[in-house]
């Protein structure tokens, strides 16, 4: 099975999302969202908290599984995702689009240079 | 110990699935999603590859008495053709495992164990037999049976379209297998095989049981056009209805358990003679210090096998089965709760992960079935 890799972003080894653009966007990549299944319980901090890089943030639950997210940056959230309250499916049905989770403010750049380009989190998954 | 696969191991990987050790088994959990598998039983009709589940029969002279003496409920009552859920016991009444018993139309019983526990199933009725100097044969053909379960408002229609004959006891009143009996089980050919086709099943939903020789699996399963549903979907809909799942519901290592506790009390018959009879019995006499029940979580979160259950903020229990229930899109879960908090109703908490989520006592099922 092959899994969409959009290659405008970057990777954490968790399978977590970041665009480089500010604010960064996070979500879960298409290989985690298939192995989750269908997710029906996302847990995510509130705007103005601050997440640290490689550290937990949230959870998301699907039917079967439960899963930590962590920060691809550290940064402030500056959004949230409200839809996931009511439409957790959205990160199934398109987690590089409507089912993205939060953005913030970096706060190191730095910790971009961290993470996995598509190329390479494409060779992890496959 | 090695992992055993189910025979349509290969069909089913090419079919896409997901696989999960299950048992000792490594077993189909998913092949769309849990959501659509579990939608496709409760509207129409799903099958579900349960050849994890352990075949030991039992005969000779004494067979029936050897059923009598291991399992809780009366095995006399059973005429041929008939099927009956009980409970293996220890001396103390302790939950070894769950089982349905089938007084097959040769006379013969085969009952049907949990994933892994065959063998020791096998092994404590070869030990009580010689102990007890009865006359039966103990054959594990866990090695020899696919096991198929078609459930849901349509499995029936399928049923009737895949089974080309049925053999006795049925054909005595009816050559349809629409007659079937709850819990009854008749020789039926699917695919042109000799199966074994019972109107039982563990998700609250109509349907059958099929056995069929290993070497005919892949055929009898092509024979029912349904929805393949894997052990994912099979969680989501037991819970709904409350059932016990073996190992995580009652455990006589992790969580030892009587029937009267687990809510199974009535496959438990006093009057008949079986391992750990007294013990129950003088449990009944004093009633139970705690029972199986549900919960429904009031607030956002999903309540997980051991989370902590709390009653004005003190821990009271814990959770033993936990999901998002797909048909009411509410977090439910079922554990075991101090008798006096076990009331529909009652206010608790459950711990998700440090924060504590109001629940409320809701007895199974949660669905109207």
């Amino acid at each position: 099975m092959s899994f969409d890799v959009p290659d405008d972003r970057k990777y954490l080894a968790s399978h977590e999302w970041a665009t480089t653009d500010e604010p960064t966007r996070v979500g879960i990549s298409d290989f985690a969202q298939d192995e989750l299944g269908d997710v029906v319980f996302v847990e995510l901090p509130d705007e103005g908290d601050t997440i640290t890089h490689d550290e937990a943030f949230g959870v998301v639950e699907s039917i079967k599984a439960v899963s930590d997210l962590y920060a691809p940056v550290s940064g402030e959230v500056v959004a949230v995702n409200e839809k996931l309250r009511d439409q957790p499916e959205l990160v199934n049905e398109d987690p590089y689009g409507d089912g993205w989770l939060l953005e913030i403010e970096p706060s190191d750049e730095s910790e971009f240079e961290d993470l996995m380009d598509a190329d390479e989190y494409g060779e992890q998954i496959a | 110990m090695a992992t055993r696969r189910p025979p349509l191991y290969p069909v089913h990987e090419d079919r896409g699935a997901g696989f999960t050790d299950f048992g000792g088994w490594e077993m189909p959990v998913e092949f769309d999603s849990i959501r659509a598998e579990h939608a496709a039983v409760r509207e129409a009709a799903g099958i579900f590859d349960v050849s994890h589940m352990g075949e030991i029969r039992v005969d000779g002279p004494d067979a029936e008495t050897l059923m009598q003496r291991l399992t809780t409920n009366d095995v006399s009552s059973l005429g041929p053709g008939g099927a009956q859920y009980g409970c293996i016991t220890d001396e103390d009444g302790v939950i070894h495992d769950d089982t349905m018993t089938y007084a097959l139309p040769d006379g013969s019983y085969l009952f049907v164990p949990n994933a892994g526990h065959d063998e020791e199933a096998e092994q404590h009725w070869v030990d009580y037999r010689d102990e007890t100097d009865l006359d039966a044969r103990v054959t594990n053909e866990t090695e020899d049976w696919a096991m198929f379960a078609v459930q849901g408002p349509e499995a029936m229609d399928l049923t009737v379209d895949a089974v080309e004959s049925v053999g006795a006891p049925l054909a005595e009143e009816s050559d349809d297998i629409a007659d079937l009996g709850r819990f009854s089980i008749t020789e039926a050919t699917v695919a042109g095989a000799d199966c074994l086709v019972a109107r039982t099943g563990y998700t609250g939903e109509d349907g059958v049981e099929v056995l069929c020789p290993v070497d005919d699996a892949e055929a009898v399963w092509a024979a029912f056009d349904c929805q393949p549903c894997g052990l994912g979907a099979r969680d989501t809909l037991r819970m709904e209805m409350g059932f016990l799942l073996s190992g995580q519901d009652f455990d006589p290592e992790e969580n030892p358990r009587t029937p009267f506790e687990a809510g199974i009390g009535f496959a438990v018959d006093l009057d008949t003679e079986f391992v750990g009879r007294d013990a129950l019995a003088a449990q009944q006499e004093v009633g139970v210090e705690e029972q199986f029940t549900g919960l429904v979580l009031q607030e956002r979160g999903i309540a997980r096998h051991g989370y902590e259950i709390t009653h004005d903020g003190e821990p009271v229990g814990e959770v033993t089965s936990g999901t998002m229930s797909p048909t009411l899109n509410e977090a439910i879960a079922l554990g075991y709760l101090p008798t006096e908090l076990a009331d529909d109703g009652t206010e608790v908490g459950v711990v998700v992960r440090g924060d504590e989520k109001r629940a409320t006592v809701t007895t199974p099922p949660f669905i109207d079935k």
